[in-house]
């Protein structure tokens, strides 16, 4: 939008409001890793404390006295890693098919990936619990990774990235060559898809390291529970060990944020991705 | 593998023995993982919870215990005064974070439209709750609107009593945000709102930055002031974008969950007055081990947030005035 001078006034109240709002929008953040910091005493003080203390050694060997802390975080790992790869694969050899190639139902099938995208997700938590049931799936990482590992957005995005970034001469030309058509994939395509498996790994990796649901329901022993769901295992209403808790959180939320700082930019693109085109 | 050729090239050489034509089933071996784990995980468990939604069914007992009911499962729901009061909260919770998140957003966003510098550090700020666990997010409010050792109230009793004008405008006692049934969901809905308000903001932003400049700028030789150019270039612009994504925050918001029930506890807090009705469904299943009406409740509200959702296109349609 074009800005003229006599703005200047209104902008710059614009960002003194700008600002207090991010300082909104960061404090929790800060307060997980000041609390994470604190003894007991400290955090059950009036007035609560505002800056770092020394006790993080002692509330992260107090988080693994409560809980299996390290075995959560690693099957938060274990499945948010094996969902990611086999999405990565599935989902780049459904979207290449529905970019590249002509086959008959092709209209029905991207129609299915579609709508499957619409249905409400908190509509298959009964019966999926039941199903993983009948199958003996409870307690197994499995039930958590393979139903997410060919998500329709993921489909969505890659047809959408591969229709764009590889030429249809480019397989014309490998065919003539004598390359199988998984090695035209393998080969020749997922080399020149490189950016969209990053940003689709990204937000596949962190919906699934943020999942609480699915695993609420199908993980039953303590040692097996995802980090979410452990540590809401902690929390109990009267006397919650909160240097322990903030802890666990803070180094549930660390990768994230990582995460956040190094690819901020592709990470908002890729989830917008879609959108942008509505 | 044999040579294999494109359907062009192999018109081009007819003597060529076609036997294998892998191009042409190829496809339906790339899309068959998508297929199988939607028809296992995807389509058999909603025709599943259909079938159970007419029917009462202990799953301990086996399935010769399935008894069938017709619509009994959706009477009851019906009538469930609880029901009602979920639907009501999710309803009351929905909206108190939902329109502020719009109404803050988009001028937000026309503001970070109007930045050469800077603009990515603040998107960034704004938008990293929307990226971080909801648990560990709920966690720390729950830590943070602690009535006694909370760090809200003591920020909140210090800028009273330090900050001259505004501090009066501020309480003067101690709010029980999380235990006080008239502040419960206010106290939902302001974390609802914290988690969703920068994914709107990148959404509009991302609506503004494809609209084309020239229009900006006929408009100020027209001498159309930045207020008039918002309301007749801006707002009509980014129409669909509102569209989409007022859909998806009415889609999510009407199935919260982790937020109050981590905020709250199971039972959606005191007098139940955070209980939203995926709460409830949760319970009804695995509390109640009354899985039938469990389904019939997620049937309901699947009607319910389709319906919405239709009069939600239908109002943007009728306010861009096509039909």
């Amino acid at each position: 939008m074009a800005v003229t001078k006599k703005n200047t006034t209104g902008k710059s109240v614009a960002w003194v409001i700008v600002f207090l709002g991010a300082v909104l929008m960061l404090a929790p953040f800060y307060f997980t890793f000041v609390l994470a910091t604190q003894p007991r005493e400290a955090i059950y003080h009036i007035p609560p404390p505002m800056w770092f203390g020394e006790a993080l050694a002692h509330n992260i060997s107090a988080i693994n006295a409560l809980i299996p802390f390290w075995h959560n975080l690693g099957m938060s790992f274990y499945v948010a890693a094996m969902t990611t790869v086999l999405a990565l694969f599935f989902c780049s050899m459904a979207g290449y098919a529905f970019a590249m190639y002509e086959f008959r139902f092709k209209k029905f099938f991207f129609a299915i990936v579609l709508g499957s995208m619409l249905l409400p997700p908190f509509l298959g938590l009964i019966p999926t619990f039941m199903l993983m049931n009948a199958l003996g799936w409870l307690d197994q990482p499995r039930a958590l990774y393979l139903p997410a590992a060919a998500g329709a957005f993921g489909i969505f995005l890659m047809r959408q990235y591969i229709g764009s970034a590889v030429p249809k001469e480019l397989m014309e030309a490998a065919r003539i060559d004598g390359c199988g058509e998984f090695r035209i994939y393998w080969n020749v395509v997922l080399p020149l898809i490189g950016p969209a498996l990053g940003t689709l790994g990204l937000v596949t990796f962190i919906t699934s390291w943020n999942s609480f649901l699915q695993p609420l329901v199908i993980m039953h022993t303590p040692e097996n529970f995802t980090l979410p769901v452990a540590l809401r295992s902690v929390q109990s209403t009267t006397n919650t060990d909160w240097g322990a808790v903030m802890a666990g959180s803070a180094i549930a939320v660390l990768p994230l944020l990582i995460l956040f700082v190094l690819f901020s930019r592709r990470l908002i693109a890729g989830l917008t991705a879609g959108a942008v085109k509505g | 593998m044999e040579s294999v050729l494109s359907p062009a090239a192999s018109s081009t050489a007819p003597r060529r023995r076609k036997r294998f034509q892998s191009w042409k089933w190829a496809p339906y071996i790339f899309i068959s993982p998508f297929v199988i784990i939607f028809a296992i995980f995807g389509a058999f468990p909603l025709i599943f919870s259909a079938t159970l939604s007419f029917a009462q069914w202990d799953p301990a007992a086996g399935f010769g215990a399935i008894k069938w009911i017709q619509l009994d499962n959706y009477k009851f729901v019906l009538t469930d005064r609880w029901f009602w009061k979920s639907l009501g909260n999710t309803v009351y919770i929905a909206l108190a974070s939902g329109l502020p998140q719009h109404l803050v957003a988009i001028p937000f966003a026309a503001f970070l439209s109007t930045l050469l510098r800077g603009r990515n550090i603040v998107l960034g700020a704004y938008f990293l709750p929307f990226i971080t666990s909801s648990v560990a997010i709920s966690l720390i409010f729950s830590s943070l609107f602690s009535k006694d050792f909370g760090a809200i109230n003591a920020i909140l009793m210090s800028l009273h009593d330090h900050l001259p004008l505004i501090g009066q405008l501020l309480p003067d006692h101690k709010v029980d945000w999380l235990q006080n049934t008239e502040m419960v969901k206010p106290t939902v809905s302001f974390v609802v709102f914290w988690r969703y308000v920068g994914w709107n903001t990148v959404l509009y932003l991302a609506a503004m930055q494809t609209i084309p400049e020239d229009l900006y700028e006929a408009a100020t030789l027209d001498g159309a002031s930045i207020t008039r150019q918002f309301w007749h270039i801006t707002l009509p612009m980014i129409r669909p974008m509102m569209f989409f994504a007022v859909s998806l925050t009415l889609i999510n918001n009407l199935q919260l969950f982790e937020e109050p029930f981590i905020l709250l506890g199971d039972n959606g807090g005191t007098g139940q007055a955070a209980m939203t009705t995926a709460m409830y469904m949760y319970r009804t299943a695995f509390y109640f081990s009354d899985f039938g009406t469990a389904c019939a409740i997620s049937w309901v509200m699947f009607v319910i947030i389709a319906v919405l959702s239709y009069g939600n296109n239908r109002l943007f349609k009728l306010a861009g005035g096509e039909d």
